[in-house]
């Protein structure tokens, strides 16, 4: 006890000036062994991978300096298309998603054909392959030369993968809506709110909450899947990386292509996990409400 | 009892083959309080939530006021809802809204009142029961005890003509208890009708203008509660009476 100490309830807050002090050291002397263990890893693993007899061919062929410098520039150039890709995707498979999790909680006889529809939806989408379905409307749909029907890849790509990923996240928005404790619905069905207005008040603003992180998931698979969209021809930055190494057989430009998708999903990744950690604190820290 | 504003007759109720309510024949008059007792699985909470048509009945029915029949196939329970209250022993708080919020919710969308005048009305009632304070918190901020009081607050809100209140106590700690308990007598004292099952008999003989035991799915005995508590007219009434804590 450190001789300031206030007398018992003269301050809100007080904490030991020196306890303070030896947490504070610890916390530093914890970080530098953790720098210093992997610093170490790091150089012995370095050590080990360059001083194996495979090693000169493996760098010649996929971390090539001069390739890379080469292709790079392409292969970010061609990323803007799946970044494109990505970005009309989203929205769309989000309101898809959530429009057919709604269709599939109405419970009045006559929507009997819109629940029907929404689950032989869900369940055939999420059954095929999505690589599948991309070939399928990519290659099918142009191939019936229907008047005025889009030929374009790109957008038939695009649209395999809203189909796709929009049953996947159908399913994870009536996850959600099905964890909502069914006494949230009895408290506001007893106030005289209608089915809708509990859906839209009480219900899915919880769901919605419960599902962000799985979500997040979602979405940074679908930023890897746009490569998928490269079997129909477009040249987004997998086939970029494809075309550039087939000229040279060097496989450094795929290695550039990964770097550009993993630029992108760590952050993402990053960010779902602190969303996840804290919408766990946030639950533990509430009671029973 | 001259006018009763809610009259159940005959009502019978089993989930699956196990039955809860077997014939429920009772009365609650205006302004009055009437208090639910009887062991646990006696059907208390069941015969409360046929009361607001939170379940469907087997047979019977439930007036209210006269006119409307709660069992009826055409009724509009929104409305029958918007005119008997209930509240829940687990708060059943909306935890994504402030405590405001969850109080003018209902009175903004069921009643279409405006925002200003329901947010108005929902800082009154805070005050009444001495929670203005707490406006802006959310419920996961809340004690027990302060949480019951806003969940009644929020049946308040829609001005109900009955409020029903299950064991709104059973989940507190003794200390906590009390602070509710004021808010019913409060509420008692302005007028409202009142039907509550509830375990504090201490409560129940102080407040309740008629007492109700439940047994075997029937109202097995009624009175006041000099009456059920003094001299139980029923050896199972004075059973389940000598059976609890003093
Ligand atoms: N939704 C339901 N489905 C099946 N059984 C139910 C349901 N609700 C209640 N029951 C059963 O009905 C019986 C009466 O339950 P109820 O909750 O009405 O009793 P209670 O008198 O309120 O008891 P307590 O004092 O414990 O609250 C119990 O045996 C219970 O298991
Ligand atoms: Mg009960």
């Amino acid at each position: 006890m450190s001789v300031l100490a206030p007398a018992p309830g003269a301050a809100e807050v007080y904490r030991d000036p020196a306890r303070q002090a030896r947490v504070r050291r610890r916390a530093r002397r914890d970080a530098l062994v953790g720098m210093a263990s992997l610093f170490g890893f790091v150089i012995v693993v370095s050590i080990v991978v360059s001083s194996s007899p495979g090693w000169p061919a493996v760098q010649e062929t996929f971390f090539n300096g001069q390739e890379f410098i080469s292709t790079f520039p392409g292969l970010l150039e061609a990323f803007w298309l799946n970044v494109r890709i990505f970005l009309v995707a989203e929205p769309l498979i989000l309101i898809i998603g959530l429009l057919v999790a709604l269709a599939r909680t109405l419970r009045s006889p006559i929507f009997l054909p819109i629940r029907v529809v929404a689950t032989l939806y869900v369940d055939i989408f999420r059954g095929v392959p999505t690589i599948l379905v991309i070939f399928l409307l990519g290659f099918g749909v142009p191939a019936l030369r229907i008047e005025g029907m889009p030929k374009d890849a790109v957008f038939w790509g695009t649209a395999a993968l809203v189909l796709s990923y929009g049953a996947y996240v159908a399913e994870v928005f009536r996850a959600g809506i099905d964890s909502v404790h069914p006494s949230q619905r009895m408290a506001a069905r007893s106030l005289g709110l209608s089915l809708f207005q509990t859906n839209r008040h009480v219900v899915l603003p919880q769901a919605v909450r419960n599902v962000v992180p799985p979500l997040l998931n979602d979405f940074i698979s679908l930023q890897k899947d746009t490569a998928l969209v490269a079997v129909l021809g477009p040249i987004e930055v997998l086939r970029r990386a494809q075309i550039d190494a087939s000229s040279t057989f060097n496989y450094t430009p795929y290695v550039g292509a990964a770097l550009i998708f993993i630029a992108l999903t760590i952050p993402m990744t990053r960010f779902a996990d602190w969303i996840q950690s804290r919408s766990r604190s946030r639950r533990r820290a509430g009671g029973t409400s | 009892m001259n006018s009763a504003i809610l009259s159940v007759r005959g009502v019978w109720k089993s989930f699956d083959e196990h039955p809860v309510l077997r014939g429920i024949d009772l009365e609650v008059g205006a302004h009055q309080a009437v208090v639910l007792i009887g062991a646990s699985g006696s059907g208390k909470s069941t015969l409360l939530r046929c009361m607001n048509g939170l379940e469907s009945v087997d047979a019977g029915t439930i007036i209210l006021d006269g006119d409307v029949d709660v069992t009826g196939f055409d009724t509009d329970l929104d409305v029958v809802r918007r005119r008997i209250g209930i509240v829940f022993q687990s708060y059943n708080l909306f935890p994504h809204m402030t405590v405001l919020d969850n109080i003018a919710l209902a009175p903004r969308k069921v009643l279409r009142r405006g925002r200003a005048e329901c947010d108005d009305q929902a800082r009154g009632l805070l005050a009444r029961f001495g929670l203005e304070a707490k406006a802006g918190e959310y419920p996961d901020r809340l004690s027990g005890g302060q949480a019951q009081r806003v969940a009644i607050i929020r049946a308040l809100a829609m001005e109900p003509e009955i409020m029903l209140f299950d064991e709104i106590t059973s989940a507190l700690d003794p200390l906590l208890v009390g602070e509710v308990l004021d808010a019913v007598r409060e509420l008692k004292s302005g007028g409202l009708t009142i039907v509550m099952a509830t375990h504090e008999m201490t409560f129940a003989r102080d407040v309740a203008d008629q007492v109700c035991f439940l047994q075997g799915g029937v109202v097995l005995e009624q009175g006041s509660p000099a009456q059920i508590f003094e001299s139980p007219g029923e050896p199972e009434t004075q059973q389940f009476l000598s059976r609890l804590p003093h």
